[in-house]
Protein backbone atom coordinates (compact mmCIF):
# COMPACT_ATOMS: atom_id res chain seq x y z
CA UNK A 1 0.00 0.00 0.00
CA UNK A 2 1.51 3.39 -0.98
CA UNK A 3 2.11 6.04 1.68
CA UNK A 4 -0.63 8.32 0.36
CA UNK A 5 -3.18 5.49 0.73
CA UNK A 6 -2.05 4.97 4.32
CA UNK A 7 -2.84 8.66 4.94
CA UNK A 8 -6.22 8.51 3.23
CA UNK A 9 -7.27 5.32 5.02
CA UNK A 10 -5.97 6.20 8.48
CA UNK A 11 -7.65 9.61 8.24
CA UNK A 12 -10.86 7.85 7.24
CA UNK A 13 -10.57 5.73 10.41
CA UNK A 14 -10.13 8.85 12.53
CA UNK A 15 -13.27 10.33 10.97
CA UNK A 16 -15.07 7.05 11.54
CA UNK A 17 -14.22 7.29 15.21
CA UNK A 18 -15.16 10.98 15.49
CA UNK A 19 -18.34 10.55 13.44
CA UNK A 20 -19.49 7.58 15.54
CA UNK A 21 -18.73 9.51 18.72
CA UNK A 22 -20.85 12.47 17.58
CA UNK A 23 -23.61 10.16 16.28
CA UNK A 24 -23.61 8.34 19.61
CA UNK A 25 -23.92 11.62 21.52
CA UNK A 26 -26.80 12.78 19.29
CA UNK A 27 -28.58 9.43 19.62
CA UNK A 28 -28.14 9.33 23.40
CA UNK A 29 -29.51 12.86 23.47
CA UNK A 30 -32.60 11.66 21.61
CA UNK A 31 -33.07 9.06 24.36
CA UNK A 32 -32.22 11.34 27.28
CA UNK A 33 -32.16 14.99 26.16
CA UNK A 34 -29.34 16.59 28.11
CA UNK A 35 -28.26 19.58 25.99
CA UNK A 36 -29.96 21.33 23.06
CA UNK A 37 -26.64 22.34 21.49
CA UNK A 38 -25.98 18.66 20.73
CA UNK A 39 -27.97 19.16 17.51
CA UNK A 40 -25.25 21.52 16.24
CA UNK A 41 -23.10 18.40 15.97
CA UNK A 42 -25.29 16.95 13.22
CA UNK A 43 -23.55 18.63 10.24
CA UNK A 44 -20.19 17.41 11.58
CA UNK A 45 -21.61 13.91 12.05
CA UNK A 46 -22.84 13.78 8.46
CA UNK A 47 -19.72 15.34 6.95
CA UNK A 48 -17.32 13.14 8.95
CA UNK A 49 -19.08 9.93 8.00
CA UNK A 50 -20.14 10.55 4.40
CA UNK A 51 -17.06 12.42 3.16
CA UNK A 52 -14.46 11.76 5.86
CA UNK A 53 -15.12 8.05 6.28
CA UNK A 54 -16.76 6.62 3.16
CA UNK A 55 -15.46 8.87 0.39
CA UNK A 56 -11.96 9.15 1.84
CA UNK A 57 -11.64 5.38 2.38
CA UNK A 58 -12.73 4.81 -1.21
CA UNK A 59 -10.17 7.30 -2.50
CA UNK A 60 -7.37 5.64 -0.53
CA UNK A 61 -8.27 2.14 -1.72
CA UNK A 62 -8.73 3.28 -5.34
CA UNK A 63 -5.33 5.00 -5.38
CA UNK A 64 -3.78 1.82 -4.02
CA UNK A 65 -5.51 -0.82 -6.08
CA UNK A 66 -6.49 0.50 -9.55
CA UNK A 67 -4.33 -0.77 -12.45
CA UNK A 68 -0.97 0.98 -12.63
CA UNK A 69 0.82 2.51 -15.62
CA UNK A 70 3.57 0.58 -17.39
CA UNK A 71 5.63 3.68 -18.14
CA UNK A 72 6.05 6.85 -16.11
CA UNK A 73 5.00 7.04 -12.44
CA UNK A 74 3.03 3.80 -11.87
CA UNK A 75 0.20 5.48 -9.94
CA UNK A 76 0.02 8.63 -12.06
CA UNK A 77 0.41 12.21 -10.83
CA UNK A 78 0.95 11.75 -7.08
CA UNK A 79 1.20 15.50 -6.34
CA UNK A 80 -2.28 15.99 -7.72
CA UNK A 81 -3.68 13.27 -5.47
CA UNK A 82 -1.82 14.64 -2.43
CA UNK A 83 -3.44 18.02 -3.04
CA UNK A 84 -6.84 16.30 -3.39
CA UNK A 85 -6.18 14.76 0.05
CA UNK A 86 -5.31 18.06 1.71
CA UNK A 87 -8.15 20.00 0.05
CA UNK A 88 -10.73 17.35 0.95
CA UNK A 89 -9.81 17.38 4.62
CA UNK A 90 -9.75 21.17 4.76
CA UNK A 91 -13.26 21.22 3.27
CA UNK A 92 -14.61 18.63 5.72
CA UNK A 93 -13.30 20.53 8.75
CA UNK A 94 -14.74 23.83 7.47
CA UNK A 95 -18.23 22.36 7.05
CA UNK A 96 -18.07 20.60 10.41
CA UNK A 97 -17.11 23.64 12.51
CA UNK A 98 -19.50 26.08 10.83
CA UNK A 99 -22.36 25.78 13.40
CA UNK A 100 -19.95 26.77 16.17
CA UNK A 101 -18.41 29.85 14.54
CA UNK A 102 -21.55 31.02 12.69
CA UNK A 103 -19.81 32.15 9.53
CA UNK A 104 -22.10 30.83 6.82
CA UNK A 105 -19.46 31.15 4.11
CA UNK A 106 -17.54 28.31 5.83
CA UNK A 107 -20.09 25.74 4.68
CA UNK A 108 -20.14 27.00 1.09
CA UNK A 109 -16.36 27.25 0.86
CA UNK A 110 -15.95 23.82 2.46
CA UNK A 111 -18.34 22.27 -0.06
CA UNK A 112 -16.50 23.96 -2.93
CA UNK A 113 -13.18 22.60 -1.63
CA UNK A 114 -14.65 19.09 -1.36
CA UNK A 115 -15.83 19.34 -4.96
CA UNK A 116 -12.45 20.58 -6.19
CA UNK A 117 -10.77 17.73 -4.34
CA UNK A 118 -12.95 15.09 -5.98
CA UNK A 119 -12.45 16.70 -9.41
CA UNK A 120 -8.67 16.62 -8.97
CA UNK A 121 -8.86 13.01 -7.83
CA UNK A 122 -11.00 11.92 -10.78
CA UNK A 123 -8.74 13.80 -13.19
CA UNK A 124 -5.62 12.15 -11.73
CA UNK A 125 -7.03 8.61 -11.73
CA UNK A 126 -9.21 8.66 -14.85
CA UNK A 127 -6.62 6.92 -17.06
CA UNK A 128 -6.00 4.20 -14.45
CA UNK A 129 -9.48 2.81 -14.96
CA UNK A 130 -8.47 0.51 -17.81
CA UNK A 131 -8.15 -3.10 -18.89
CA UNK A 132 -4.85 -4.34 -17.44
CA UNK A 133 -3.40 -5.25 -20.86
CA UNK A 134 -3.72 -1.79 -22.39
CA UNK B 1 -13.45 -15.71 2.04
CA UNK B 2 -13.48 -16.07 5.85
CA UNK B 3 -16.67 -16.89 7.75
CA UNK B 4 -16.69 -13.50 9.43
CA UNK B 5 -16.59 -11.73 6.04
CA UNK B 6 -19.43 -13.85 4.70
CA UNK B 7 -21.46 -13.10 7.79
CA UNK B 8 -20.78 -9.35 7.50
CA UNK B 9 -21.68 -9.26 3.80
CA UNK B 10 -24.82 -11.36 4.05
CA UNK B 11 -26.09 -9.39 7.02
CA UNK B 12 -25.34 -6.19 5.09
CA UNK B 13 -27.40 -7.46 2.16
CA UNK B 14 -30.34 -8.15 4.47
CA UNK B 15 -30.22 -4.53 5.73
CA UNK B 16 -30.02 -3.34 2.14
CA UNK B 17 -33.28 -5.10 1.32
CA UNK B 18 -34.90 -3.91 4.56
CA UNK B 19 -33.85 -0.33 3.81
CA UNK B 20 -35.33 -0.44 0.33
CA UNK B 21 -38.60 -1.81 1.72
CA UNK B 22 -38.62 0.92 4.32
CA UNK B 23 -38.02 3.41 1.50
CA UNK B 24 -41.25 2.24 -0.11
CA UNK B 25 -43.10 2.75 3.18
CA UNK B 26 -41.62 6.24 3.51
CA UNK B 27 -42.75 7.14 0.01
CA UNK B 28 -46.27 6.17 1.12
CA UNK B 29 -45.92 8.63 4.05
CA UNK B 30 -46.45 5.92 6.64
CA UNK B 31 -44.32 7.70 9.24
CA UNK B 32 -41.67 10.39 9.05
CA UNK B 33 -39.94 9.32 12.24
CA UNK B 34 -38.62 6.32 10.28
CA UNK B 35 -36.39 8.49 8.11
CA UNK B 36 -33.26 8.34 10.34
CA UNK B 37 -33.66 4.56 10.60
CA UNK B 38 -33.91 4.32 6.82
CA UNK B 39 -30.71 6.38 6.34
CA UNK B 40 -28.75 4.33 8.87
CA UNK B 41 -29.93 0.96 7.57
CA UNK B 42 -28.33 2.10 4.31
CA UNK B 43 -25.14 3.85 5.41
CA UNK B 44 -24.39 1.82 8.53
CA UNK B 45 -26.15 -1.56 8.23
CA UNK B 46 -25.46 -1.91 4.51
CA UNK B 47 -22.47 0.19 3.35
CA UNK B 48 -20.35 0.36 6.50
CA UNK B 49 -20.97 -3.27 7.38
CA UNK B 50 -20.07 -4.32 3.82
CA UNK B 51 -16.85 -2.31 4.07
CA UNK B 52 -16.00 -3.86 7.46
CA UNK B 53 -16.41 -7.33 5.97
CA UNK B 54 -14.32 -6.68 2.87
CA UNK B 55 -11.58 -4.83 4.79
CA UNK B 56 -11.26 -7.75 7.23
CA UNK B 57 -10.81 -10.06 4.26
CA UNK B 58 -8.59 -8.04 1.89
CA UNK B 59 -6.41 -5.59 3.80
CA UNK B 60 -2.65 -6.29 4.23
CA UNK B 61 -1.75 -8.90 6.83
CA UNK B 62 -1.40 -7.85 10.45
CA UNK B 63 1.31 -10.50 11.04
CA UNK B 64 2.06 -14.03 9.89
CA UNK B 65 0.57 -15.55 13.05
CA UNK B 66 -2.46 -13.23 13.04
CA UNK B 67 -2.99 -12.25 9.40
CA UNK B 68 -6.37 -10.62 10.12
CA UNK B 69 -5.65 -9.34 13.61
CA UNK B 70 -7.73 -10.62 16.50
CA UNK B 71 -10.70 -12.50 15.14
CA UNK B 72 -12.60 -12.23 18.44
CA UNK B 73 -12.36 -8.44 18.30
CA UNK B 74 -13.90 -8.44 14.84
CA UNK B 75 -16.74 -10.69 16.00
CA UNK B 76 -17.23 -8.16 18.78
CA UNK B 77 -17.55 -5.47 16.08
CA UNK B 78 -20.13 -7.60 14.30
CA UNK B 79 -22.19 -8.18 17.44
CA UNK B 80 -22.17 -4.62 18.76
CA UNK B 81 -22.86 -3.12 15.32
CA UNK B 82 -25.90 -5.29 14.74
CA UNK B 83 -27.39 -5.32 18.22
CA UNK B 84 -26.85 -1.56 18.38
CA UNK B 85 -28.47 -0.91 15.02
CA UNK B 86 -31.46 -3.17 15.65
CA UNK B 87 -32.04 -1.52 19.04
CA UNK B 88 -31.97 1.85 17.33
CA UNK B 89 -34.33 0.75 14.57
CA UNK B 90 -36.84 -0.31 17.22
CA UNK B 91 -36.40 2.36 19.89
CA UNK B 92 -35.96 5.51 17.78
CA UNK B 93 -39.38 5.51 16.07
CA UNK B 94 -41.05 4.42 19.33
CA UNK B 95 -39.35 7.20 21.27
CA UNK B 96 -40.59 9.68 18.65
CA UNK B 97 -44.20 8.52 18.91
CA UNK B 98 -44.51 7.55 22.61
CA UNK B 99 -41.46 8.69 24.55
CA UNK B 100 -40.72 6.65 27.67
CA UNK B 101 -37.84 5.89 30.02
CA UNK B 102 -37.46 2.42 28.56
CA UNK B 103 -36.98 3.65 24.98
CA UNK B 104 -34.66 6.35 26.28
CA UNK B 105 -32.46 3.76 27.97
CA UNK B 106 -32.52 1.55 24.88
CA UNK B 107 -31.37 4.46 22.71
CA UNK B 108 -28.47 5.24 25.04
CA UNK B 109 -27.52 1.56 25.06
CA UNK B 110 -27.76 1.43 21.28
CA UNK B 111 -25.53 4.52 20.99
CA UNK B 112 -22.88 2.92 23.20
CA UNK B 113 -22.96 -0.40 21.30
CA UNK B 114 -22.64 1.25 17.88
CA UNK B 115 -19.81 3.42 19.14
CA UNK B 116 -18.01 0.34 20.49
CA UNK B 117 -18.34 -1.39 17.12
CA UNK B 118 -16.45 1.48 15.49
CA UNK B 119 -13.77 1.53 18.18
CA UNK B 120 -13.21 -2.23 17.89
CA UNK B 121 -13.04 -2.06 14.10
CA UNK B 122 -10.44 0.72 14.15
CA UNK B 123 -8.46 -0.99 16.91
CA UNK B 124 -8.23 -4.23 14.97
CA UNK B 125 -7.54 -2.66 11.57
CA UNK B 126 -5.28 0.32 12.28
CA UNK B 127 -2.04 -1.70 12.14
CA UNK B 128 -3.10 -3.42 8.92
CA UNK B 129 -2.99 -0.08 7.11
CA UNK B 130 0.71 0.15 6.39
CA UNK B 131 3.25 0.79 3.67
CA UNK B 132 4.70 -2.29 2.10
C1 LIG C 1 -21.71 4.81 9.49
C2 LIG C 1 -21.95 5.84 8.80
C3 LIG C 1 -23.00 6.88 9.12
C4 LIG C 1 -23.39 7.81 8.22
C5 LIG C 1 -22.88 7.97 6.78
C6 LIG C 1 -24.40 8.64 8.85
C7 LIG C 1 -25.06 9.67 8.22
C8 LIG C 1 -26.08 10.40 8.75
C9 LIG C 1 -26.90 11.34 8.03
C10 LIG C 1 -26.77 11.66 6.55
C11 LIG C 1 -27.79 11.86 8.91
C12 LIG C 1 -28.87 12.90 8.59
C13 LIG C 1 -30.20 12.20 8.42
C14 LIG C 1 -31.23 12.73 9.36
O1 LIG C 1 -31.25 13.91 9.69
O2 LIG C 1 -32.02 11.92 9.86
C15 LIG C 1 -27.54 11.28 10.19
C16 LIG C 1 -28.26 11.57 11.34
C17 LIG C 1 -28.01 10.94 12.53
N1 LIG C 1 -27.09 9.94 12.82
FE1 LIG C 1 -25.86 9.08 11.49
N2 LIG C 1 -24.59 8.22 10.15
C18 LIG C 1 -23.76 7.13 10.36
C19 LIG C 1 -23.64 6.41 11.54
C20 LIG C 1 -24.27 6.73 12.73
C21 LIG C 1 -24.06 6.07 13.99
C22 LIG C 1 -23.10 4.90 14.20
C23 LIG C 1 -24.86 6.69 14.89
C24 LIG C 1 -25.07 6.41 16.35
C25 LIG C 1 -24.24 5.83 17.13
C26 LIG C 1 -25.58 7.74 14.20
C27 LIG C 1 -26.50 8.61 14.79
C28 LIG C 1 -27.22 9.58 14.13
C29 LIG C 1 -28.28 10.38 14.72
C30 LIG C 1 -28.76 10.28 16.15
C31 LIG C 1 -28.77 11.23 13.72
C32 LIG C 1 -29.88 12.26 13.87
C33 LIG C 1 -31.19 11.65 13.44
C34 LIG C 1 -32.30 12.67 13.40
O3 LIG C 1 -32.33 13.50 12.48
O4 LIG C 1 -33.14 12.65 14.29
N3 LIG C 1 -25.18 7.75 12.89
N4 LIG C 1 -26.48 10.38 10.07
Amino acid sequence: MPRLSVWFIRCSFIYLFLGFTLGGIILANKGYPFAPWVWSLLPAHMEFLLLGWMVQLTMGVAFWILPRFRSGPPRGNIDLVWSAFVILNTGIVMVAVQPFISMTWLTQTGRILETISVLLFVFALWQRVKAIEV
Amino acid sequence: MPLLTRTFIKTALVYFMLALLLGILLSLHVSNSLFPVYIHLLVFGWLTQLIFGVVYWMFPKYSNQLPRGREALSWFTYGTLNIGLILRAIAEPLQASQASNLFGVLLVLSAILQWLSGVAFVANTWQRVKEK
